[in-house]
Parts: structure tokens; sequence; C-alpha cells
């Protein structure tokens, strides 16, 4: 009954509107006002243009302002703070370029609107004004591109040595996150070697994967650098941790790595957002199937002397999992404490 | 220079002519179907780009649906979703990915690529240029029909149990390879590429076209210094399509092999679905530089037609000359050179040498030059101006609007660095719809608005334009420019919902916002779509020139037959852009007019061309009479 209510109101309505269509064209060709080079309507359009001008500005600007703290999100990273800077200086030259250009797009056509009688100038080139704007923007490009490119250089540059490495492997559709343990040196892995009980297909024959150990979250310590590993299993991904303004794919067959210094802890981020609850999350930012919107892991920042204790009290995949320890040399399972 | 050219192209003009008086007998099947007739080609790419149009927005109002009211029960859809509705009457997550991949891929690569270059490229270079015809009339054919049946596996695939191919519209490897990883890429995959493969030769099949004619078929006097600025932009963005879409044939190519032929270029060390699988050695990046070394130019092969269009309807509604007409043509050159060397900054953050980034990073924001002198000359043709306001005139001034906020927000993800945050977040969607997506989309209509009485014979009704146009461009800036925010606050793209994450748990209000603009912004279109087919048998009949414009192609008959002009094809004496001219009468002089006709104009230069102008006309004339006697 409803759909057919609202079918026919639908009906009714778009005949009205056709009505409305027939009248206006009929009356426009009783006025002749179709045969003029600009009817009343240009004027109209004229108008609207400086009303759309005023209108969608102070929108903009009204919304920009009361919105600002949700969605500039808090930073957490060194790199960050730089990133954030040359975006806000991005922002303030484009955004006077935006304004500028928008003001004289839209007056113009107000101002110079169709008369009869008047004609316009003829004015078909000026070097010197072409030069200067191909220069200006030139400059100024270049003065963004140079800080960009310094700033560019120091995120990618290689990670220190004394780096805390964390090795974060993407799946459908989740991350799994290994730590190299004592030796800060990551095991050999082969993706032939995944099965059930060895999702990352650690190589346990490679010494270095002995003390290798899993963790559920990723836990890092604040002010000191961190090197994450980053590879893919199956897919490509991309770690993306925002409050880190970090991002890197992960690509099957080709490891990557982003290095960071994170600079607050949750605890200190939490009472800084008055949210307990708060967390650094990592997300995936390339589409990987179906669960593509789901793959969460959290990062804990904490204190150095914190992240040393956690440290220790890690247990390694042998050391959880003694069955992967399965044809090992018997001095190996003695190094990784399981005999 | 000049006399000998003349002299060539009177011969070759006679030539067609003789030629053509044979050609009219036509059918339905030879006038409408397999017509070589460049305008019913035209037309013909026009109408099923609006077709695509629809579906690819339609598509994009079903995500935004999801997007925008997540809670919703969404069971009305079932009669045309069918399964990909669950029992909770929700969406599935993978069919969102498929309409995500198929509204991207429809509207780059039928609507804006087919429909805007195809349409107006088709149209508009013989009637601009002054000749009867494409170069090659049967090729000019074959191109509409293989986009035709590339169209027509492309909407098969849409039907599919396992759903068309969902890997994004870039369909990068190894998702696009597995069909494990995601069903889309089995058999939607597989149409996908075949599709792609006959769109790829249409398009070549239509860019050589398109680069012959306008190399060789200009009519005289027609010199390149004296073409409109939309055929620069059709002569260029064909040439970009010509040089980057084999490199896509190749990246397609390879990925068919590692498909179905168990080769390894993209894949390398995967395991999925329990099973360890025997590629090795290949490299899922090597497919983003092939991609995106034909899809960053592809970015410019929509959108150089748009400003090429835009260029002609702001000049002629604005009565002046278009503001520097060369730098516009340098610029455009500038752009399609560089449109080659900027592929990579869509990789920052794939795990490439970032020095390689740096290297993409100087060279794109080099593009952004051009782009800003093409901006200014906009709003110095409008300044002082004596502009009319037709719904072309409308939309080309949108235009401007959105290439300045999408080229703008350009130069913050050109930067490697700031990049790092925004990369496949909502800032991007937000940029490329506007640049890319809503400029050319702009461009298009305003074409279509403009040439309309040249197409049909009739008017389009101005009042339901502008209302067309405000609905649309006020719903534009309502759907893309909140997604700034949302962007910059860190929402990545393709999500299905927003729920898990704790940084993106905001923002349901204005992604509510989004998707009812969306929503409206899609329904305005029938606006459109009603105005265009009424208009089509009912509209107001033209006249021969109703925007008095300079070019040629108001010079033909109301309904020109194959071949365009009845008798000689008018030679061209002057530049396209003699609007408002000191001294003459009228406001604007066609190209066809000679300078000793108008001595009351002339600027100094001219005045000293028409001696030899005059010279020419003389030798001209012996020449027909001498031909006539044998």
């Amino acid at each position: 009954m409803y759909t057919f209510l609202i079918a026919v109101g639908a009906l009714l309505l778009l005949s009205l509107v056709w009505m409305v269509y027939r009248i206006q064209t009929l009356v426009s060709v009783v006025k002749g006002s179709d045969r003029k080079i600009a009817s009343g309507s240009n004027k109209v359009n004229a108008i609207l243009f400086l009303v759309f001008l005023v209108g969608s500005g102070a929108l903009m600007f009204w919304y920009s302002i009361k919105e600002f703290d949700n969605y500039q999100m808090p930073v957490a990273s060194e790199h960050g703070v730089i990133t954030d800077e040359l975006f806000w200086i991005t922002m303030a030259v484009t955004g006077v370029v935006f304004l500028i250009t928008h003001i004289l797009l839209f007056v113009f056509p107000y101002k110079y609107q169709y008369k009869e009688g008047r004609k316009a100038a003829f004015y078909p080139e000026n070097h010197k004004l072409e030069l200067i704007w191909t220069a200006v923007p030139g400059v100024v490009m270049a003065g963004l591109v140079i800080s960009g490119w310094m700033a560019w250089s120091d995120i990618t540059a290689p990670a220190p040595e004394k780096a805390h490495v964390v090795e974060i492997m993407g799946y459908q559709f989740a991350w799994d996150v290994r730590y190299p343990g004592k030796d800060n040196v990551l095991g050999d892995y082969d993706y032939r070697l995944i099965n059930a009980s060895n999702s990352h297909g650690i190589d346990f024959t490679d010494k270095n994967s002995i003390d290798d150990f899993p963790s559920p979250k990723v836990v890092i310590p604040k002010g000191e650098p961190v090197l994450f590993k980053i590879r893919a299993r199956d897919v490509l991904h991309s770690v993306f941790a925002p409050h880190m303004r970090l991002k890197m794919d992960a690509v099957p067959g080709m490891p990557t790595r982003f290095w960071f210094v994170p600079t607050k802890t949750t605890a200190e981020m939490r009472a800084e957002l008055k949210d307990p609850e708060f967390e650094y999350e990592i997300a995936c930012t390339e589409i990987c199937g179906r669960g593509h919107f789901s793959m969460k892991k959290v990062i804990e920042v904490v204190e150095p002397a914190e992240y040393q204790k956690w440290l220790a009290e890690q247990k390694s995949f042998l050391q959880q999992n003694p069955s992967l320890a399965e044809g090992l040399k018997t001095d190996k399972k003695e190094i990784a404490g399981i005999n | 220079m000049a006399t000998a050219t003349v002299a060539h192209h009177d011969t070759e003009v006679h030539g067609h002519q003789d030629h053509h008086d044979h050609e009219h007998h036509d059918n339905f099947i030879t006038k409408y179907l397999f017509t070589t007739d460049h305008k019913m080609i035209a037309k013909q790419f026009l109408v099923t780009g609006m077709f695509w149009a629809l579906i690819g927005g339609l598509l994009s109002t079903l995500f935004r649906l999801q997007l925008g009211f997540p809670d919703m029960n969404l069971e009305f859809l079932r009669p045309i979703l069918g399964g990909w509705i669950d029992e909770a009457g929700k969406l599935d997550p993978t069919f969102y990915l498929a309409l995500v991949t198929m509204h991207g891929t429809i509207m780059v690569f039928f609507v804006l690529t087919a429909g805007l270059s195809g349409t107006f490229s088709n149209f508009l270079i013989p009637l601009q240029i002054g000749a009867r015809d494409m170069a090659s009339g049967f090729m000019n054919m074959l191109s509409y029909w293989f986009f035709f049946v590339s169209g027509v596996i492309m909407f098969i695939s849409l039907f599919l149990k396992t759903g068309p191919a969902g890997g994004g519209w870039v369909v990068y490897p190894p998702l696009s390879a597995l069909e494990q990883a995601i069903p889309g890429s089995g058999m939607g995959m597989t149409l996908w590429l075949i599709s792609m493969v006959f769109f790829i030769a249409s398009s070549l099949l239509g860019g050589i076209n398109y680069i012959t004619t306008v190399i060789n078929l200009r009519t005289k006097g027609m010199s390149f210094s004296r073409l409109p600025l939309t055929i620069w932009a059709f002569f260029l963005t064909a040439v970009i399509g010509l040089l980057s879409f084999p490199v896509l044939f190749a990246a397609a190519l390879l990925l068919v092999f590692d498909r179905s032929f168990g080769t390894s270029f993209y894949l390398s060390d995967i395991y999925v679905a329990g099973e360890a699988l025997p590629n090795t050695g290949g490299s899922a990046v090597l497919y983003q530089h092939l991609f995106w070394f034909l899809g960053h130019p592809e970015v410019y092969i929509v959108l150089l037609p748009a400003l090429g269009i835009t260029s002609e309807v702001i000049a002629t509604n604005s009565r002046k000359p278009i503001f520097g007409y060369k730098a516009m043509v340098i610029s455009m050159l500038g752009i399609t050179i560089l449109s080659f060397i900027v592929w990579a900054h869509h990789m920052f953050v794939t795990g490439m040498n970032p020095f390689l980034g740096s290297i993409f990073m100087f060279l794109t924001l080099i593009i952004a030059v051009p782009s800003a002198v093409k901006v200014f000359n906009y709003l110095t043709t409008l300044w002082r101006g004596n502009l009319i306001f037709t719904p072309g005139m409308l939309f080309s001034i949108g235009l401007v609007s959105f290439f300045i906020s999408g080229g703008l927000t350009g130069i913050f993800l050109g930067n490697s660095a700031i990049d790092i945050q925004l990369h496949d977040t909502y800032f991007v969607v937000a940029h490329f719809h506007l640049v890319m997506g809503s400029a050319s989309f702009f461009g298009l209509m305003a074409g279509v608005y403009h040439w309309f009485p040249k197409m049909f014979g009739r008017m389009m009704d101005a009042k339901l334009g502008y209302i067309h146009f405000w609905l649309t461009f006020v719903g534009v800036y309502m759907i893309f420019f909140p997604m700034h925010y949302i962007g910059i606050a860190g929402f990545p793209r393709r999500y299905y919902s927003w729920t898990n994450f704790e940084f993106t748990n905001l923002y349901t209000d204005l992604n509510m916002f989004v998707s009812v603009a969306a929503i409206i912004t899609f329904a305005a279109q029938f606006i459109f779509i009603f105005n265009f087919f009424y208009s089509m048998y009912r509209g107001r009949k033209a006249s021969l020139n109703p925007w008095n414009s300079n070019t040629l192609e108001w010079t033909t008959p109301l309904h020109p037959g194959h071949g365009n002009w009845p008798g000689e094809i008018p030679t061209v004496y002057r530049w396209p852009y003699d609007y408002s001219k000191p001294g003459a009468a009228e406001d604007f002089i066609p190209q066809h007019i000679p300078l000793s006709q108008t001595p009351e104009s002339n600027l100094p230069h001219e005045q000293e061309l028409v001696k030899l102008e005059l010279e020419i006309m003389k030798e001209e004339a012996d020449l027909v009479a001498n031909e006539s006697k044998h």
C-alpha cells in the first residue's frame, strides 16, 4: 500500500515538474527571451556564483575551525612532527592560492556579466604576466619540494644500529608480530616452511631464530629508535600507524622497512586525550580482500625501563612450542633452553 | 611555405569531393550502426558513455549507502543484488570491493576516456580543422565497436556468481592474480583483462586516427598555430594514449601469464589458502610501475580534452580571445611530456627505493607549474570579458574551480614526506575525484551543452541546464570537500566499515552527509538525461551559429551530411579567437573570413599579411579556373 502511495506521489511530483518546465518554456517563447543573447538568467547565474563563493566559503571556515581537534590527529613520533609541519605549511601556501583564485573565479562572472553594448577587452597575451606566473609558482614549488625532500631523506635514511627491531608480517586478514630476542637479529625465514604451528615460516636451523619470540601486540619503548621490518605472506598489505605518521607496504617476496622514534607512551597519550581507552593502532591501507577493513594490531608504547622488563619476560617460539625444535641439533636445543 | 600547402590541399579537397558524391545510399545499419561518419561515431561514443556513467554512478550510490548508513537494512536491494545481500540485510564485504573496483574502472576508462575523448575527438577534429572525415573512417568504426565489445564483456562480468574483479581499479597482483585471495580474481578478473585488451585496441585505433587526421587533413590555411585549443588538446591526448596504453597492455599480458600459465612475473614467496605457491622471483612492484606508466598519463588523457573544451567554451562565452594561446599550447605540451615521468609518485610507500622517490617528487611538483599557468590564463580570459552564462560556460567555470581545488591537494600528495600519512586515505579520494573525475566530467558536460546544436541541430533547454549545473556543482563539492577532513583524520580507502578502529570511529555524521549529497547529485543527472533526449527530438531548432563562435564547425549546414561541407571546405585565414576585436562591427570574426575583408580591425602585422593573402587567393582562383577547363 505504502509503495503504491509513494509511487503515485512520485508520479504526481514528476508531472508537476513537467508542467512547470513546459510553462516556463512556452512563456520564454512568448516573451522572446530565448532568442536574446543573454536572458535574465544570466544575471541570476552571475549572482549565484557570488552566493556560492560566500556560502561555501563560510561553511568551509566554520567547519574547519569547529572540527580542528577531530581531524587533526595527535602525533606521537619524531618525524611525524616534521611531516605535520610540512603539511600545515603546504596548507597555508595552497590555502592562500585557493582563496585568491576562487575569489577571482567567482567575482569575475559577477563583475563582467554580459551587458548589451559593452565590448569585451581584446587582450590576447602579455608575456610579462605569463613569465611572472610561471616563475612564482616555480619558486614556491621549489621551496616546498626541497623542504619535503630533506624530510624524506632523513625519514628514509638507514635506521640507527641500535634500533629495536620488530617484524610485522601481513596476511589475510591480520598482522603477526615477531621480535628478534636478545641478539636483536631476526632469524631467517622461508615461506615454504609455513604451516599451522609456524605461521611465520621461521627457519629454526638458523641460530638467530632461536631466541625470536612472538607477541600479540607491538610493544616499543618511548624515545628510542624502532625499526619495523615489514613483509607479507600472501597479497599486498600496507602497515599504517596513523599516530606515528608511518605507512609502508608489505610486499610478498620483497621485505620493506620503516624506522621511527615514538615520543609518547600510550599512558601519556591517554592522559593527554583524557581517553582511558586510547590505543595506538595499526591498520591496513592496501586493498587485500574481504577483511581489508579489519586488520587491526595494537601498538603499546612504554617507558624504556618497562620495555626491558617486558622483553625479559617473553618466551621464545621454541620455548612456547617445543615441537618446533624437532630435528634440531641438541646444542641448539640447549641454547634455546628446551632439552 | 603558405603557397605550397595551399596548392597541395586544393587538389586533395577536390579529390575528396568527387569521391564523396557517391556515398549517399545509407540504410539504417550503415547510418546508425556500422557507420564510418565521424559525427555518428561520436554520438555512439557519447550515448554509450552516458550509459556507462549511469552504471558507474549507480554503483557509487550503492557503496555510499553502505558507508553513510552502515546499519541500514538493504533488503530492498535484493531484487537487483540477490545473494550479495546477506540474511541480515547487509551488503557483502567482497561485493563492496567489487563495487568500488567496477566504479573506478567504468568511470576512468569507459566514461572519461572513451566517453570524453571518443566523443569529442571524433566529433570536433574533422569539423574544426576542416576535413571531410577522419583519415580512416573504417578504423574509426572499428574503434567504436572494439569499445562496444569491451563494454559488453565488462557488463557480463557484473553478473558472475563469483562477482566482477574486486582488487581495486588498479588490480594490483598478487590479489588480482590469485582466485584463492578473493573470488573476484577468478572469472571476473579474466573478463576484466579481456575487456581491457579490447579497450586498449579501441583506444589505439582511435588515437592513431586522431593524430593522422590532425597532421594530414587540415584545410587550407589551418596551420598548427591556428588550431583551436580543443584540437591541440585532442591531438596531445591521442599522443599520450598511443605511447602509454601499450604499456598497460604489456602489464595486463604478463598478468594473464601469471594467472593462467604459471609464470612468475609478479608473484613471489606466496603462501595462501594453506598452500605455498611454487612462484618465486617475481616482483609485485613491477606491475605497479607498468600500471602507473599508463595510469598517470591516463589522468591527463581524461583531463586534457576537458581543458581543451573549456578553453574553447570560455573564450567563446567571454567574447574574448583566450589569454595566452601560446602559453596554453606550451603548457599542454609540457604536461604531455611530464606526464610520462611522474608515475612513481603513486608508489612512494610501496617499498620502492627512497632515492627514486625523491626524483619523482621533484618531477611531480614541476608538473604543477604548467597547470598553474593554465588556471591563471583562464582567470585572465574571464577578466574584462562580456560573459554569457550558457550551460556550457557554467560547466567550464565549474571545471576551473575543481581543477584548482583538486590540483592544490596534489601538491600535498606529490610531496613524498607528506604522502606517507595521506597515501591511500580519503584525502587521495577527494583529490583525484575533484581534479580528474569531476573536472573531466564537467568538461564532458560543457562539451555536450556547447556542441549539442551541432550534433542534433536543436538546442538543449538552458534553464534545465542551469538547474543541472547548480545541483551538480554544489553536489560535487558537498561530496568531495568533506572527504578532505576524513582523509586528514586518516581514514583509509576501500574500507567497508569504520567501526573496527578507534581512530576511524568518528565522522559517522559526515559520512552520512556525503552519502546523501552523492545520491542527490546522482539523481540530478536525470535532469540532464531528460534534457538530452527530449531536446534531441523536441528542442528548439538551432541557428547555424548559436553561440556566435569563430571555429569552422559552425560554417557547416545545420545537419551536415557525411563529408561535412556540401561544397568546398572553407579556407582558414586567421586564428580562432578573434573575439571583440577593436574596430570590428561584430564581436566575433570567424576563422574563414579573410583578413582582406576586415581592414578595419586588422592589427598592424595582420595588415602586412593582407597582400600575401590576396596573392594566394588569386593563385588559387587561377588553379581552379585551370582545372575546370580540363
